[in-house]
């Protein structure tokens, strides 16, 4: 998220309900209720670090605080933009669950792989049904398509170390 | 719940050439009214045999199918097919319509099968057809429809003499991403209707519109798992 709010910060003069409505706006439905408080402690925390400056201005009746870039943080930016965003290796939380416990004898193979596969089945249908919900916004559309083809990728694992590894 | 389709200690053993091969050994299912059932499984592993013999295209080494409460195993031919054409729909991977005839004809045929007036068979399709999106297709041969309208004829076809189940081979086997979407709204709306729905699949995107699925290994149900209502998805956002 620090990385996304400095690109957002980019504009200068930013209010921190301006970050909420830009991140809505982006990613509808599938952002989760964030609260003031949680934008202007990240704000805080980026402030404290440097990369970002607020600044008091007058508002209608109360005072308001708008926030920018330092030049820190545009380097940090810079940088964010500039690096490709690392692939996924070698992490599965399901698999070092499954390979430990299935030497250690402390469960079924079997009933875990079920058991994960009914997750995962059960995760594809929770994210159909936000695609068959139409009104989502074409970022949102692609994140969920993504999301789809990595649950559909897992199950197909989930074969191969059935194959492999239940007697 | 009342039972639409059964299949008790079912068993069936293909001879091929003096090799006896055992494609299903005991498979116990019960398809409630209502419900939409995936069976799933790796190739080799009987699905396609069981929805032949739940369908009465294939009869049964040993066991037996209700339909409808009705023991059908044990039927003729001619009653198999009368049975068929009242209380089942079917939509296949290539969606099997009749080429000759316009996107309607093929719609109306299960309804002039059983009998109904030409005028009140195609006030029926037409109908159908609307709802299921493709109001504008009538006339239209089925060759020059894509797949994704085709597969919703071969649809409305399947659903025109509102049968008691309908089953699907691989309904979205030949249909890209969109077009399975759309035909699985469609079999998700029929079951929301209160038809009921069977298909064999291997694509888990398929599956997971059921409400439960029955997994096929070696000829026998492995496991049958019900799916809950889908839960809400949001951003993994930490601050």
């Amino acid at each position: 998220m620090r990385e996304l709010f400095l690109a957002l910060l980019a504009g200068d003069g930013v209010h921190g309900y301006e970050l909420k409505q830009a991140l809505e706006q982006e990613f509808g439905a599938l952002l989760p209720a964030l609260n003031a408080g949680q934008i202007y402690s990240t704000l805080a925390r980026l402030e404290r670090d440097g990369l970002v400056v607020g600044e008091s201005v007058e508002g209608d009746n109360r005072r308001k605080r708008v926030y920018g870039l330092t030049e820190a943080g545009r380097a940090e930016l810079a940088r964010w933009i500039a690096a490709p965003v690392p692939g996924t290796r070698l992490k599965d939380e399901f698999f070092m669950k499954f390979a430990v416990l299935a030497s250690a004898g402390l469960a079924n193979p079997r009933t875990l792989i079920d058991g994960q596969r009914r997750e995962y089945m059960q995760s594809l249908r929770d994210l159909d049904a936000v695609l068959a919900a139409n009104g989502n916004g074409a970022a949102a559309e692609l994140l969920v398509e993504g999301a789809v083809l990595h649950l559909k990728a897992d199950l197909e694992w989930l074969e191969l170390i059935e194959e492999r590894m239940t007697p | 719940m009342t039972c639409v389709l059964e299949a008790r200690s079912l068993t069936k053993t293909y001879d091929t050439g003096g090799v006896e091969v055992d494609a299903l050994r005991g498979v116990d299912l019960a398809v409630q009214r209502g419900e939409f059932v995936a069976i799933m499984g790796p190739s080799g592993c009987g699905k396609s045999t069981l929805l032949n013999l739940l369908a009465g295209l294939d009869r049964p080494t040993a066991g037996e199918v209700l339909l409808d409460g009705e023991r059908i195993d044990e039927l003729s031919e001619t009653e198999l097919a009368r049975l068929r054409r009242s209380k089942v729909g079917f939509v296949f991977q290539f969606f099997n319509l009749v080429p000759t005839l316009s996107a309607v004809e093929n719609v109306e045929l299960p309804l002039l099968l059983v009998g109904r007036r030409r005028r009140e068979a195609r006030r029926s399709a037409n109908a159908l057809m609307g709802d299921l999106g493709i109001g504008d297709k009538h006339g239209t041969a089925p060759l020059l429809l894509s797949g994704g309208q085709q597969q919703r004829v071969a649809l409305a076809r399947a659903l025109v003499n509102e049968p008691a189940i309908v089953l699907g081979d691989e309904p979205t086997g030949n249909l890209d991403s969109a077009a399975t979407r759309e035909v699985l709204g469609l079999l998700r709306a029929a079951r929301d209707r209160g038809q009921t729905v069977l298909v064999v699949t291997h694509d888990s995107r398929v599956a997971a519109a059921a409400d439960r699925i029955v997994t096929l290994r070696d000829g026998r149900v492995a496991e049958a798992a019900a799916l809950e209502p889908p839960r809400p998805v949001t951003l993994p956002f930490e601050s």
